[in-house]
């Protein structure tokens, strides 16, 4: 039971990711808006949740490298940091991301606008601590206890964290983006659109506090 | 301070905003036309009827360096904030940057917390201005998706080309020009954008040196003047289409684009026709993939006794329109248009872009006509600078062009006035005999209302 908590962890910010306007429902119901059509919003929905997927199989990887030659406790550090450090800045230049303009794009840059987004709000990096208490599979146990090293050979594991947290992030930005596009209308926009860039800075410095003092 | 809801002025699409409250405090930028001892002002005009003070002057901020020429003007952000791409709108409607039309100075003036003491919080020096965008005149301000979007009318030389700078819209610091590839355009004055179609509009006046000493009449007679507008991809930055709208239709300058960004067709103004002396306005609409523009109203001028007529005009025996700023409202219903020369304002219906109609038209002002205000007598100057407020129903005009023109038309000396016109929501307007806002020695242009108007904000929703 103690090793379900991360992957429940996994699929509660894969929720909180999806229901940010900033990472991808609103551009799916502008899109349908423009084309007068329900079917336009359905199909930027897979290209947003890939973008965004591969910004977290970048930070999966790379935690998963640095884990392969790094002691677990300096790995945990410099992430905790990382996080404090990414989360202040958040914090103070809420709107600092790649500039984009632009409606009228096809599937492929979709997927890039949602790679940037994810990567530069820090998405991936929110994941840190769940991502190192991610228990190890059977077989990279086994070779963990072989080598000493953690991580290493767990490409089952780490894909099917990927997997998990996009997976609820898209059925979140999904159900969202129907009922905004279907019944709601963006008039809700204006009242219950509180401040998650604030939100997503203080979320995202103290999951570094936690991952520093645990 | 970051806000917890989004600005409550921002509103996701231009059919929302029309339910916004009505405004209470204009702001207006006022020209001192005294060279010398005092510089220009923005004002702060009460417009709330139930206001003690409602029709006055509640408030100003002074410029701190003379001769600046203050013309339009523009927010620090508004309801593109709520763009899909880059949705950001926990930031306040708070700053008004306001050019120097002839300084290329840039001022950043806090309206918070007491809109009737706004303050000056931050000014970007010309030399900053050349030196980093290349630019000079400043003139068209609108709150991007991606940033603040400043027009200019040429280089520091005086001559062209005009364009556009890009501003952070947190910092207020200029990150440089616009343009990647500009084509053909060098003449510059308006810019607006179809932001559901990522395409920027720019339009044609002339060159400072083409303007600032007085309107030329051999550039005039020429063809000289702006007469195209130019097309740009507004992702890639890059010119695409020149719509040339024929040499004889000079000076072509405020862009309205339709504020649903599904509609791809937007009205544009023409001073003159050096063929008739008439003024028009045109549509630009994207047909079969390409922009095209056609002529769909066309205004005669008015036969005048030579005596009655500056120098410049007595030659011709008639007075000029000039059509020099039109505006749409957000339900993309009504077009107003001012004719400066005649002092006419008209309001057309143009629900169909290509067919308007003209729904209701009254007279203030005028170059010869000097039509009289019931609150503020007899007139000069006329209708100029046209804003409409968010839900439809108020009209706000100013009757000063730009100072060297001015003394052209009205060699009599612009006496300057802001006048307000009801308008019915089935067509029809009338002038409201109670709002009349005299400007003692100082000539108003552009009003931006507070909470956004007509012409502050865009949308990316329908």
């Amino acid at each position: 039971m103690r090793d379900a908590w991360p992957w429940l962890a996994l699929v509660l910010l894969g929720a909180y990711h999806g229901i940010n306007p900033g990472m991808g429902w609103l551009f799916a119901v502008a899109l349908g808006l423009q084309e007068k059509s329900r079917k336009s919003v359905l199909q930027a929905l897979l290209p947003i949740a890939l973008g965004h997927a591969v910004s977290i199989a970048l930070v999966v990887a790379i935690v998963g490298g640095v884990a392969a030659f790094a002691p677990p406790r300096a790995l945990r550090t410099g992430g905790a940091l990382a996080l404090i450090a990414f989360g202040l800045f958040k914090f103070i230049r809420p709107r600092s991301h790649p500039r984009w303009v632009g409606m009228r794009i096809g599937k492929g840059e979709l997927a890039l606008w949602s790679f940037l987004m994810a990567t530069a709000h820090g998405a991936g990096l929110m994941l840190f601590p769940v991502l190192i208490a991610l228990p190890a599979s059977a077989r990279a146990d086994h070779a963990a206890h072989l080598h000493h090293v953690a991580g290493g050979g767990s490409i089952a594991r780490d894909a099917a964290a990927v997997l998990v947290h996009t997976a609820a992030m898209l059925f979140v930005m999904g159900a969202v983006a129907i009922v905004v596009y279907e019944k709601l209308g963006l008039a809700i926009l204006r009242k219950a659109w509180v401040n998650l860039d604030l939100v997503w800075a203080v979320v995202i410095v103290a999951t570094g506090v936690f991952t520093l003092f645990t | 301070m970051p806000l917890w809801n989004p600005d409550p002025t921002f509103y996701p699409s231009a059919r929302l905003a029309m339910q916004a409250p009505a405004e209470r405090h204009a702001f207006v930028s006022a020209l001192n036309p005294k060279q010398k001892g005092s510089a220009d002002a923005i004002c702060v005009v009460d417009v709330a009827p139930d206001s003690p003070t409602y029709g006055t002057v509640v408030g100003r901020v002074e410029m701190p360096n003379e001769g600046d020429e203050v013309h339009h003007f523009g927010w620090n952000a508004c309801s593109s904030a709520l763009c899909p791409y880059a949705p950001h709108p926990h930031v306040e409607r708070r700053y008004l940057l306001v050019p120097g039309l002839r300084s290329s100075r840039l001022h950043v003036i806090d309206t918070k917390p007491d809109p009737r003491k706004p303050k000056i919080v931050k000014v970007i020096e010309p030399e900053t201005v050349a030196s980093r965008a290349g630019y000079s005149r400043l003139h068209t301000v609108h709150c991007a998706p991606d940033g603040i979007y400043v027009g200019a009318l040429g280089a520091p030389d005086g001559n062209g080309p005009g364009g556009i700078m890009v501003l952070d819209h947190d910092s207020f610091e200029v990150m440089g020009r616009w343009e990647v590839d500009r084509g053909p355009q060098q003449l510059a004055y308006d810019f607006a954008w179809h932001l559901g179609y990522d395409t920027l509009l720019t339009s044609e006046w002339g060159t400072p040196n083409m303007v600032e000493n007085g309107l030329n009449p051999e550039l005039l007679v020429g063809g000289k003047y702006g007469h195209s507008l130019h097309v740009w991809d507004l992702r890639k930055r890059k010119h695409l289409q020149a719509l040339d709208l024929g040499a004889e239709q000079q000076m072509v300058l405020e862009l309205r684009p339709a504020h649903d960004p599904t509609k791809a067709y937007g009205f544009v103004g023409v001073v003159v026709s050096i063929k008739d002396l008439s003024a028009s306005i045109w549509v630009w609409h994207l047909k079969n993939g390409a922009w095209a523009i056609k002529k769909v109203i066309e205004i005669p001028p008015e036969p005048a006794d030579a005596s009655k007529l500056p120098p410049a005009l007595q030659p011709f025996k008639a007075v000029p329109p000039l059509v020099t700023d039109i505006e749409l409202s957000l339900d993309d219903k009504f077009l107003y248009v001012s004719c400066w020369g005649t002092g006419e304002l008209r309001q057309y219906d143009v629900s169909d872009p290509f067919n308007p109609r003209l729904a209701g038209t009254v007279r203030m002002g005028g170059i010869v006509s000097h039509a009289p205000h019931a609150k503020g007598g007899e007139l000069n100057g006329g209708p100029q600078m046209v804003e409409v407020s968010r839900d439809g129903r108020r009209v706000y005009l100013t009757n000063s062009l730009y100072a060297s023109w001015d003394a052209q038309f009205y060699p009599e000396g612009i006496r300057g006035w802001m006048a307000k016109v009801d308008a019915n929501q089935e067509g029809g307007i009338s002038v409201d005999p109670e709002f009349f806002v005299p400007f003692e020695g100082e000539r108003p242009h552009q009003v931006r209302l507070e909470g956004g108007d007509a012409s502050s904000d865009s949308y990316c929703y329908p």
